[in-house]
């Protein structure tokens, strides 16, 4: 029961998604529909399993008083806050001058920013430490980021212009020419090699072979 | 209010950078507000779109969806996750997610990841496109054709870990790391200069739109 439905249930459903690919007629292209609804469904259902969960540890670390649970009492509070702004606000909850978007546009927008942009101080951080041109390999590495960074930049055929270099030597025509092409090739290597390994994944969790999903017990 | 929201924004976006210096209170207390924040704003937005919009218009519409009902309740066996003596249900729509993803994938991958990156490989060496006299392309676009032909082909020699990297085989292997190697940078630079741009956007906002500093 524990094991034996969910196994049924994706090999059904896993099939059918397979079948209404070639035969898209009644019933399989109404399945297609139903499926991409509950898909919506459990997804909405998912995100919040996670909010809730959120709330529950973060109430027990408030409970217990466990070290930091200043910060679990404003999650809870800022959640809450959200929350509350959202559900009063009515199905316009995020129309221009609402509460919640007013929430969305001077909290979560520039903490979602300003997140990502920090990624670009760890980045450069990482990328001093780890490109050294050790071998050929990194040396590759370390030249076509190289040039992709001031090919994208004025100050890139600035530099060509006053070193004199030709126009198809510029910076950003080299950036040009590899993202075009050596990139593309790479790219597709790395594309097709993920895609086949995607559908050997499916092809073994569809036949119940490949079962890790379901957890223990 | 926008006066008061632009301080409110600059200190948020103060304390996440701030985090530069050192893992501080200030820092943390910025991240557990975007957490919070990000929770909830998904949990109404998905409840406006997902269950009001789809599930409950849909069942109580003139023209009723029952089938609805499925998916609401395989969605109510995936809360039950929060009760641990029956959380076990919960794998019941997780099947239903893995299996919907499964079967799409095994298609959508192959037709759209295989055959059409297969198809766009197989042009043309020496000419624009099938039908062309041969030559007929410039020296940067044979160049760039036979790198891409050469580059795609030695890139999935390299992933073929069936047969020892040796000799031939081996060779074109390393033909194929070195254009996965440029391709890896390509990405590293790409991204960079992506989150270089975010910074930018964030230091217009302390310098321009809060300090005034920069028209």
């Amino acid at each position: 029961m524990r094991r034996e439905v969910p196994l049924i249930i994706t090999a059904v459903v896993g099939v059918i998604f397979v079948i209404q690919y070639f035969i898209p007629h009644a019933p399989f292209n109404q399945f297609n529909s139903w499926f991409s609804d509950w898909f919506a469904i459990i997804g909405a259902c998912a995100i919040w399993l996670g909010a809730l969960n959120l709330m529950r540890i973060s109430a027990d670390k408030i409970y217990r008083r466990r070290s930091g649970w200043g910060y679990a009492a404003i999650i809870i509070a800022s959640f809450l806050l959200i929350a509350t702004i959202g559900f009063a606000g009515g199905s316009q909850f995020r129309d221009p001058g609402t509460g919640f978007d007013w929430l969305y546009t001077w909290v979560y927008s520039p903490l979602s920013a300003t997140m990502f942009a920090l990624l670009a101080f760890f980045v450069a951080s990482a990328s001093y430490r780890a490109f050294r041109a050790r071998n050929l390999e990194a040396t590759l590495l370390l030249l076509a980021a190289f040039f992709v960074m001031i090919g994208r930049v004025p100050v890139g055929d600035a530099i060509g212009s006053f070193i004199h270099l030709p126009e198809s030597l510029m910076p950003s025509k080299i950036t040009i020419w590899i993202m075009g092409f050596i990139n593309s090739a790479g790219q597709r290597a790395i594309m097709i090699g993920i895609a086949l390994g995607i559908v050997s994944t499916s092809l073994r969790i569809i036949l119940g072979i490949e079962r890790s999903y379901l957890g223990g017990d | 209010m926008d006066t008061f929201g632009i301080w409110v924004a600059a200190f948020l976006t103060l304390g996440i950078i701030s985090f530069l210096y050192r893992d501080n209170p200030w820092y943390k207390v910025c991240e557990s507000i975007f957490v919070g924040i990000s929770a909830g704003y998904w949990f109404v937005t998905l409840f406006y779109d997902n269950i009001l919009g789809l599930f409950w218009r849909g069942v109580t519409s003139p023209d009723p969806h029952y089938m609805l009902l499925v998916g609401a309740v395989l969605g109510f066996m995936m809360l039950l996750r929060l009760v641990p003596p029956i959380g076990w249900i919960s794998r019941w729509p997780l099947a239903f997610v893995v299996g919907a993803t499964a079967g799409l994938y095994i298609i959508n991958y192959f037709s759209s990841n295989v055959m059409l990156q297969v198809q766009s490989t197989l042009a043309p060496l020496f000419s624009t496109k099938f039908g062309q006299p041969i030559f007929e392309a410039s020296l940067y676009d044979t160049i760039g054709n036979l790198v891409i032909a050469g580059g795609t082909f030695t890139g999935l020699v390299y992933f073929f870990f069936s047969k020892e990297h040796k000799g031939v085989f081996g060779g074109a292997a390393r033909i194929g790391i070195w254009t996965i190697m440029i391709t890896f940078g390509a990405s590293f630079g790409y991204t960079v200069m992506s989150r270089m741009s975010l910074l930018i956007g964030r230091m217009e906002f302390i310098f321009g739109d809060w300090l005034r500093l920069i028209r």
